[in-house]
């Protein structure tokens, strides 16, 4: 079981495996980086409506070819095909945003069920010709490598890599366009035919991959790697290319594994490796993983038990909350007999006096900006410099807490 | 004629129109809520679902074919909101990864599992069997009147006459929460609305719909339900009354027009073969938004 497993992930199954496991990373990389930017775009659906939309194209293609006396199989002439129907979809969906009421989300939905409807007509139709060559077209619904050839493969990986190359030249225009549309067009740089350019790279991968995944699961390959990624990352470049290496990771161990397993298609194993990759994201990330956000969460919540037990302590009360007492004890504030320290009473006259100092600093500078800062727990001297801090004491007036206790 | 009508035609007919008006119903309130996708995303996950149930029950059987599709559609609704919020992602992109992820895991499973002996295959569930579910009991139009041959109905019919029902029942008792909590949502909040179950009640109605209607038509093609008929009426008028009535009208002209094409439109052509009754249903109801979108009253924003 484990050794044709490593064969595969080894490049030693074959030589049609290995030219699927190449095109497939090339694909996923490429995949990876696009989806970002429609990502932060926020229109990665559209991906979606573009692949259902591929469907009529590869029927007519098909029926084209046939009708010219060729080999209506053609990889290319397919891929073509599926180009420009995938395009008119992607037309259709940008006219009916802009020019009807509808939403974006209503124009997707529309032109991903419509085109596909008559996709399905067209495959019935085809099916019902005398041709007899019309096996192996509904591959295209979820992608197949079984009887894939050299060409084929070829394909794929020129595909995947000119994509590469083109998301290189485009990042920067495709970032700005990202993140400032307005001054991107200040600059000089046309939004529109960006974004224009954002969607024909998502359409041509989409296109480049349909044999591979199937143009009901490409769309994960453009989704995914990207949502994975930007859990790691704030900074785009560094977005992109982690999306293309995990869409790359994707591509390749799911070709392999589908070419070691018997019965794995591998469209689904890409797809599932790159959730599984994911899923493991969220749970671990260091900012945004969830893992981080509970840790985060409990250090707030100490802080925030911290300083109420501190001012407590000050105001002489009782200290009854179970977490209070811990997160006391364990700072060294307050010992078992609940009696407070020498240094946790210092604690408390420093929180005391300083939630005074904040409630003089809001009456003295009363703009927003200042009352927007005090959230209870920040000390009042990373907000305001010495001077200001001395002077807002003079006007407390009082022991000043270095003088040491009273 | 008349005979084969009713033995062929007939009840694929109902069916079609059925299963697209249960669809366009809880589609108007998605697409004002621009929540049309959920309808797509919850097309995709009726394949694990019945898959999953497959395997547990080692059945092809209604009711555990319908809970495990209506329990894939509620898993995968919490999966959404989990990653949306989990991970701070956007809805859209939220969507995508979780109704392909488990798409791919429905497909993984199918190809792993011994389904052979059923029919249960992707392109059954993506296209849907509308022009098998024919009435062989009947005798003609005195059949509708005759205990026997109802008995020998196919059970699609009255499931989805059912669902049909209950949605549109559900959609009247509900009518103005569901109109407040759509056009202002912090309005109906503060008047003591449950602005959240009333979301969630309405896509598990949508999942109802879509798991009902997947036999029928194919779980792709639901989303065109889920829609295009909407999508056409709410060009037609500012009205929402007007908008679901011009919908259910959308959706049943969409349903005859596409089925009667289907069956008949090739042999006008002088072709054979019958097409997808499923893909031309959608297709026509494509057609009718692009009409509406190029000639509908109040189609300008």
């Amino acid at each position: 079981m484990v050794q044709p497993i490593l064969d595969a992930l080894l490049l030693q199954a074959g030589y049609n495996a290995a030219l699927v496991a190449v095109g497939a990373t090339l694909l996923g990389v490429s995949a990876g980086a696009a989806g970002t930017f429609l990502y932060l775009r926020k229109r990665t659906l559209v991906s979606d409506a573009v692949a259902h939309a591929t469907l009529p194209g590869v029927g007519l293609a098909f029926m084209a070819m046939v009708a010219l006396g060729g080999d209506g199989r053609s990889l290319p002439g397919l891929l073509a095909g599926s180009a420009l129907s995938a395009g008119l979809g992607l037309l259709a969906v940008d006219w009916i945003a802009r020019r009807t009421r509808l939403a974006e989300d209503a124009a997707i939905g529309a032109v991903l069920s419509v085109f596909f409807g008559f996709g399905i007509v067209l495959l019935t139709v085809i099916q019902s010709l005398a041709t007899g060559r019309q096996a192996g077209l509904e591959g295209f619904l979820l992608g197949s490598t079984a009887g894939m050839l050299y060409q084929d493969a070829l394909t794929i990986a020129v595909g995947g890599a000119a994509a590469l190359a083109a998301i290189v030249v485009l990042r920067r225009p495709m970032t700005l366009v990202c993140f400032d549309p307005d001054y991107a067009a200040a600059t000089g740089i046309d939004s529109r035919r960006i974004d224009l350019a954002m969607m024909a790279l998502a359409l041509a991968i989409t296109v480049i991959g349909l044999k591979l995944v199937g143009l009901i699961l490409i769309v994960a390959m453009l989704i995914i790697p990207p949502v994975t990624a930007r859990l790691w990352s704030e900074r785009t470049d560094t977005v992109v290319w982690t999306a293309g290496a995990l869409g790359g990771v994707s591509g390749y161990v799911g070709a392999a594994l589908s070419a070691a397993l018997p019965g794995l298609p591998t469209g689904p194993i890409i797809v599932l490796v790159s959730f599984a990759l994911f899923l493991a994201s969220l749970a671990c990330a260091p900012r945004r993983g969830v893992l981080a956000a509970a840790l985060a969460y409990h250090r707030f919540q100490r802080r925030v038990h911290r300083r109420q037990g501190l001012l407590a302590l000050a105001h002489g009360e009782p200290i009854l909350d179970p977490l209070t007492l811990r997160v006391l004890m364990r700072a060294g504030l307050m010992r078992p007999d609940r009696v407070a320290t020498e240094a946790g009473r210092a604690q408390a006259a420093k929180a005391l006096r300083d939630e005074r100092r904040w409630q003089v600093a809001r009456q003295i500078h009363s703009d927003d900006a200042l009352a927007g800062r005090y959230d209870g727990l920040t000390p009042i001297e990373t907000v305001l410099t010495p001077d200001e801090v001395a002077d807002i004491d003079a006007r407390i007036g009082g022991p000043n807490p270095a003088a040491g206790g009273a | 004629m008349s005979e084969e009508f009713v033995q062929l035609s007939l009840t694929p007919l109902l069916i079609g129109v059925l299963a697209a008006i249960a669809c366009a119903l809880p589609g108007n309130f998605l697409i004002l809520r621009r929540q049309a996708l959920i309808g797509d995303a919850i097309s995709h996950v009726v394949l694990p679902g019945i898959v999953v149930a497959f395997l547990v029950t080692g059945a092809v059987s209604t009711w555990p074919m319908m809970l495990g599709a209506a329990g894939a559609a509620v898993v995968a609704v919490v999966l959404i909101e989990a990653i949306k919020r989990l991970g701070r992602i956007e809805p859209g992109a939220a969507m995508g990864v979780t109704f392909t992820a488990l798409f791919a895991g429905g497909v993984l499973l199918l190809e792993q599992s011994d389904t052979s002996s059923v029919q249960l295959d992707v392109e059954h569930a993506l296209y849907g069997n509308l022009e098998s579910l024919i009435w062989l009991a009947a005798d003609g139009w005195p059949s509708l009147l005759d205990p026997v041959a109802l008995a020998g109905l196919p059970p699609e019919l009255p499931r989805m006459a059912a669902v049909a029902g209950l949605i549109a029942v559900l959609t009247v008792l509900f009518w103005r929460p569901l109109k407040l909590s759509t056009f202002d949502e912090g309005f109906a909040a503060a008047i003591g609305l449950p602005t959240a179950t009333i979301s969630f009640g309405l896509v598990i109605v949508a999942a109802v719909a879509a798991v009902a209607a997947f036999d029928a038509v194919g779980s792709i093609i639901v989303i065109a339900m889920f829609i295009c008929p909407p999508a056409a009426a709410r060009l037609m008028t500012n009205r929402l009354e007007v908008q679901v009535l011009w919908s259910v009208a959308f959706a049943a002209l969409s349903a005859v027009l596409g089925y009667v094409l289907a069956g008949y439109g090739p042999l006008w052509l002088g072709a054979d073969h019958a097409v997808s009754a499923a893909g031309m249903i959608a297709t026509v109801s494509g057609a009718i938004l692009a009409l509406a979108c190029l000639a509908a009253p109040q189609r300008s924003r």
